[in-house]
């Protein structure tokens, strides 16, 4: 507010008139100097309040700053110890004390993938409902409910994941996966090994049940940016709700729509407990998206504390930036397309 | 051969089917987890489970260290916490307009809200525990406070910004310093918006294992020495539901409701302030 900064910026001076009593004056020259030393005094106070604003925002600045300073301090030792076969080595080997990334960030992006795959179209369709199609009194409680769902911690997803939905995944869902998938050439690869429930693909979709909030509440909030305008003009052209929500809100959101999609595969890149109750936590690489694996968050989850030596805490501490540089690229993406998004909001198309 | 009208009709009720089911898919898992949780978790919901310690394996007992370090641990970054959000998030509603400090800092700072949590356990480890030499409550505390800072700055900023500018205007016509303006107006006006968003902020760390465990981790005993490891539900629950004991994991899923029905209570209230 740089207009009204300083509001009296001038005080004006004490009156001096010759002819004036001598107490008169005293008092007017004390009423003035105790006003222009209050002013003072508030623009110092002013100024200070300033000054812990700006200090505060800094912080926040250097933050982010911090964590990957200390993050890249720490996991020197074993970008030292590793170089580039830290990326692509498969083992992880404590004892013998080799250590590679390969099979927690493949476990992390297989993850991600398969929640987003399951995510967003559930989620555009949610969004879709409850933006055109969902009577009136229900938009209310039920947008209420998605949010609410985004709210549940992360590690009852991953309970209710271990206990109640691997079992009844093992049992009723994966033998049919196999049956279906299993036999057909190079596809059957994924679906191959036992049975166990828990896995790359339990924890995929464990992960997608828990982005589909966060996913539909951005798209929902995003659809709603569409002008009536637009759509009552298709509407009275003669198009369909479906065409009205493919040719119309769908193009003007495009990049909103982006926008939130990356926020949800932000939050599933690095989530971790939901992950580390189902993936199994093996340091092995599979075809087979049954057998377990492992992500970059729930290897630290598992393993940090137990850590002994100097190249194990480092090589945690390593996949722990890679983790934090993938995710820091995925949201600065997502959050410059959903600012382009806003840019354009209420310019004429 | 279908006309074309049909067969746009009937893709139209093709998607519209799927758009309803896709909201009945959703709302499946919700009722699920919820009714599970409930099932699981309802009958371990004792009194014991507020009066007795967390048990040996094969011992009876109940939450009450990791209720109570959750507790302290929760209050008490957020007293850290929520003084930097609230000036930092005035910062960049009222003095950063057209400046570099703020535009940068809103960009990192939704970056921050969304960053893995995990990342931010390890970092408070890094700078904190491997200096000091040992878990604490205290580094616990900052994990979280550092998970609260960026959800109050956000809300912090959307609020201030609600607030119509004459009453700004009114107030400096008056003569008030800014100071005076900021503190005596916007923050009165804004007062729920703020609330809503630091019980939002407490709703957020109140489920948040992952900071935990390299911070604080987890003690078996009472304890209130902010500078030894300290019991905290979710670390408990995680414990508690990897463990092969049958009475542990009763116990998990009563933490487990117990943190659910706080969060989805603080949430509800959120929204309760905000609307009024």
């Amino acid at each position: 507010m740089d207009n009204f900064s300083s509001p009296f910026v001038t005080v004006a001076k004490p009156y001096r008139d010759p002819t004036d009593l001598y107490k008169l004056k005293t008092r007017k020259t004390m009423a003035a100097s105790h006003l222009a030393s209050r002013m003072k005094r508030q623009r110092i106070v002013d100024s200070i309040f300033r000054k812990i604003a700006w200090f505060f925002t800094l912080i926040v600045l250097i933050l982010l700053v911090a964590i990957t300073l200390s993050l890249f301090l720490g996991s020197l030792p074993a970008f030292k110890a590793f170089g580039v076969n830290f990326f692509i080595s498969t083992e992880w080997n404590p004892v013998k004390e080799k250590f590679g990334a390969f099979v927690p960030i493949i476990g992390t992006l297989t993850t991600s993938v398969i929640a987003l795959c399951i995510a967003v179209p559930v989620s555009f369709g949610i969004a879709l409902f409850l933006t055109e199609l969902s009577p009136l009194w229900l938009r209310r409680p039920l947008g209420t409910a998605i949010e609410l769902l985004a709210g549940i911690p992360s590690i009852i997803y991953g309970m209710w994941g271990l206990f109640v939905f691997a079992p009844f995944f093992a049992h009723a869902i994966q033998p049919r996966l196999q049956d279906t998938f299993g036999q057909l050439p190079g596809l059957g690869l994924l679906f191959d090994g036992p049975l166990m429930g828990i896995g790359v693909l339990t924890a995929g979709i464990i992960l997608a049940i828990m982005v589909i909030p966060f996913i539909a509440a951005v798209m929902r909030d995003v659809f709603e940016v569409v002008p009536a305008l637009l759509k009552e003009s298709a509407y009275a052209l003669g198009a369909t709700t479906w065409e009205v929500i493919w040719k119309v809100v769908l193009p003007y959101t495009r990049i909103g729509v982006v926008g939130g999609v990356m926020l949800g595969l932000g939050r599933a890149l690095g989530e971790t407990m939901a992950v580390t109750f189902v993936i199994g936590n093996a340091h092995q690489w599979h075809a087979s998206l049954f057998m377990p694996g492992n992500s970059i968050a729930s290897a630290l989850a598992n393993e940090f504390t137990e850590a002994d030596g100097e190249l194990y805490t480092s090589s945690l501490i390593a996949l722990g930036l890679i983790l934090f540089l993938i995710t820091l690229i995925v949201l600065a993406l997502s959050k410059i397309l959903l600012l382009q998004l806003k840019k354009h909001e209420g310019k004429a198309l | 051969m279908i006309s074309i009208y049909t067969r746009r009709r009937m893709v139209n009720a093709i998607n519209l089917t799927f758009s309803i089911l896709a909201m009945l898919f959703g709302l499946f898992w919700l009722s699920w987890i919820v009714l599970t949780l409930f099932e699981m978790g309802a009958h371990a919901l004792t009194l014991d489970l507020f009066l007795q310690m967390t048990p040996a394996p094969g011992e009876q007992g109940g939450l009450l260290n990791a209720i109570a370090g959750s507790l302290i641990m929760v209050v008490l970054a957020v007293l850290v916490g929520t003084p930097i959000g609230i000036m930092a998030g005035t910062y960049l509603a009222e003095f950063g307009q057209g400046g570099w400090l703020a535009a940068v800092t809103r960009f990192i700072n939704d970056i921050l809200l969304s960053a893995p949590s995990i990342v931010i356990g390890l970092f408070i480890y890094s700078v904190y525990v491997a200096s000091v030499g040992h878990f604490s409550g205290w580094a616990g505390v900052l994990a979280l406070a550092l998970i609260v800072i960026p959800v109050v700055v956000r809300t912090t900023e959307d609020m201030l910004r609600l607030i119509p500018n004459s009453l700004r205007e009114a107030a400096a016509a008056l003569g008030a310093p800014q100071w005076k303006i900021v503190t005596l107006v916007t923050w009165r006006v804004s007062r729920a918006g703020i609330l809503t968003g630091i019980l939002l902020a407490i709703a957020r760390i109140s489920g948040e294992t992952a900071p935990l465990l390299f911070t604080a981790l987890n003690n078996q005993f009472w304890n209130t020495d902010m500078n030894r490891p300290m019991a905290n539900l979710p670390v408990v629950i995680f414990q508690f539901a990897m463990s092969p004991y049958e009475h542990w994991q009763e116990l998990a899923w009563a933490g487990a409701l117990l943190i659910t029905l706080s969060v989805l209570g603080l949430n509800v209230l959120a929204r309760f302030i905000l609307r009024r």
